[in-house]
């Protein structure tokens, strides 16, 4: 228990001084990096209290998609971020409101759990037990087995925003020499070689 | 006292030298497998490739890494310091962090947990952070370009291994890769009622998906014939530019790393891991490593005969392959395999 304990502060801490730097670095990329830090630890986190599955999917999706794209657009953006910064003040009032219901909702979740431990049981999912079913395949019965439809229809939306997304940002230029490969498989010496006798000193 | 020695110093001393005596073995494995390539790609133009350091040139990489170590590091003035030299060691340390999980022999794993294959899908995934921040602290045009080329290549690449990875996995019922090498053990060639043998590993049964996931390989660890981020004949050598001595060797191993990770993640998915190709006393009797090395490098031999022969692709060829031919093929291939194992009910 104590290990945990430790390495729990360890995660704990370093995930709150870095998501302390992410706001507080002067240069853009260093705070990208540092958020990158924050989800690191945060997987840490998750692995302590046995969700593994979680861990690695937050691995996977927020610092190996999610981050990168952060990082392209920051690394490619030219803004000046002092300026940015001149008006945090303004900001201020709108950031702390939001941190505040994010506190009271942090607040509620943790506090009922503290408060009566059994009513994890009572919801209508319960949590299966770690030892008899890995949580990859708890997470599955739920997703895939249980609510399927639900997940369905969630995918089904996604899907109609890429492509909305797709469909307002594509623009098909003509006039410009496109490769078309199965063109290219599909020629033969007939179609694309002629064997012409010049004459010598004449040309064609 | 003694209870907190047995229970947590001990074993702690017991992961740590397992760790640094696969990491040892890893990284004389790699200085070999480095000659190795050098050495094929030299034969096949009809050169001799490095042959000077000790016999045949057995020792060039030991020469070079003396060399690398020995020379001074610069660090160009107008690059992001900490960033530059923080890449090297990120993309080195997750290089190596992979191999963990690796099972070259039944049971000889640093750490045999679940998740193994999404552990090595997520970290290989953070892979690209070496790259990207090598490429902008540099603070140079070459690299950055390299960089970006490196990242869309690689988040773009990751996608149809990902897609190979599952198919595997409903293939297998888990994520364990120790598991994987079981379930390899019967299949489709026991199926056709012939013995314990090669055929039973998953290259045969999912052979579409061993191509797709053989060439994905290639591009994700930057291989030619998609090694656009580093073309020598436009970018120098793409995000490494700016780096000398011993940080350019921890990029350099850390690619090395990565490939040798494919490699045999290659053949623990699909060449069987370290199960002997035929069910015969004499065959059964060589330990399992060998096996498992032996395939790991017949796969490397795969990678090192394609940077030879085939021609570098364009970058709209390569980002075609990935998005407009692998990723349906893959996905198509993971619908078909999903449906068979339900309406056969081998999935179990």
């Amino acid at each position: 228990m104590g290990l945990q304990a430790l390495f729990f502060y360890l995660f704990a801490f370093v995930a709150v001084a870095s998501a302390f730097m992410v706001i507080s670095a002067r240069n853009p990329v260093h705070s990208v990096l540092f958020l990158i830090v924050v989800f690191f630890n945060a997987a840490g986190l998750f692995l302590l209290t046995g969700a593994e599955f979680i861990a690695m999917i937050l691995l996977v999706v927020y610092i190996g998609a999610v981050a990168v794209l952060f990082l392209f657009v920051v690394m490619m953006l030219d803004v000046d971020f002092a300026e940015l910064k001149a008006g945090v003040l303004q900001y201020a009032p709108v950031g702390m409101l939001v941190g505040l219901v994010v506190a009271a909702e942090l607040i509620l979740v943790v506090g009922s759990s503290v408060l009566s431990p059994e009513a994890a049981n009572s919801i209508t999912m319960p949590i299966p037990n770690p030892a008899e079913r890995s949580n990859t395949a708890a997470l599955g019965d739920v997703l895939y087995t249980h609510y399927v439809y639900y997940f369905q229809i969630a995918g089904l939306v996604l899907l109609v925003a890429m492509i909305g997304a797709i469909v307002l940002t594509l623009r098909h230029r003509q006039n410009i020499k496109r490769q078309d490969i199965s063109r290219q498989v599909a020629r033969t010496p007939e179609t694309a070689v002629e064997v012409v006798k010049v004459k010598s000193g004449q040309g064609l | 006292m003694d209870v907190f020695f047995w229970t947590y110093v001990w074993p702690a001393l017991i992961m740590v030298g397992q760790s640094l005596l696969l990491l040892v073995c890893l990284l004389v494995f790699i200085a070999f497998i480095l000659l190795a390539d050098r050495k094929v790609w030299a034969n096949v133009q009809l050169r001799r490739g490095p042959n000077v350091v000790g016999p045949f040139g057995l020792f060039q990489s030991f020469a070079d890494l003396l060399k690398f170590v020995l020379k001074e590091p610069i660090i160009p003035s107008g690059a992001d310091k900490t960033v530059f030299l923080l890449a090297p060691l990120v993309s080195v340390t997750l290089a190596l962090a992979t191999w963990a999980v690796i099972p070259v022999n039944d049971g000889w794993a640093v750490a045999n947990i679940n998740v193994g294959v999404l552990y090595i899908f997520a970290i290989s995934s953070l892979e690209v952070y070496g790259v990207i921040m090598a490429g902008w602290a540099s603070n140079s045009k070459y690299p950055f370009l390299g960089a970006l080329r490196s990242a869309a290549q690689m988040v773009s690449y990751e996608v149809s291994i990902g897609i190979v990875i599952v198919t595997v996995l409903l293939c297998v019922g888990s994520l364990n890769l120790t598991d994987i090498v079981y379930a390899q053990k019967t299949g489709l060639g026991t199926m056709l009622g012939m013995p314990n043998s090669f055929l039973d590993w998953h290259w045969f049964s999912l052979f579409p998906m061993f191509v797709i996931f053989f060439i994905s390989g290639l591009a994700e660890t930057n291989r030619p014939p998609f090694d656009l981020p580093e073309a020598e004949s436009e970018l120098v050598a793409g995000y490494m530019v700016e780096y000398s001595s011993a940080p350019y060797m921890m990029l350099m191993l850390s690619e090395y790393a990565a490939i040798m990770l494919i490699c045999s993640l290659t053949t623990i998915l699909f060449l069987g891991g370290w199960l002997p190709p035929v069910d015969f006393w004499l065959i059964n009797w060589v330990p399992g490593i060998v096996w498992f090395l032996l395939k790991v490098v017949m796969v490397f031999f795969g990678f090192a005969m394609a940077k030879a022969i085939v021609p570098r692709y364009r970058y709209d060829q390569l980002m075609r392959l990935g998005w407009k031919v692998f990723l349906p093929l893959s996905l198509g291939m993971l619908v078909i395999v999903a449906f068979v194992l339900k309406l056969t009910g081998w999935a179990g």
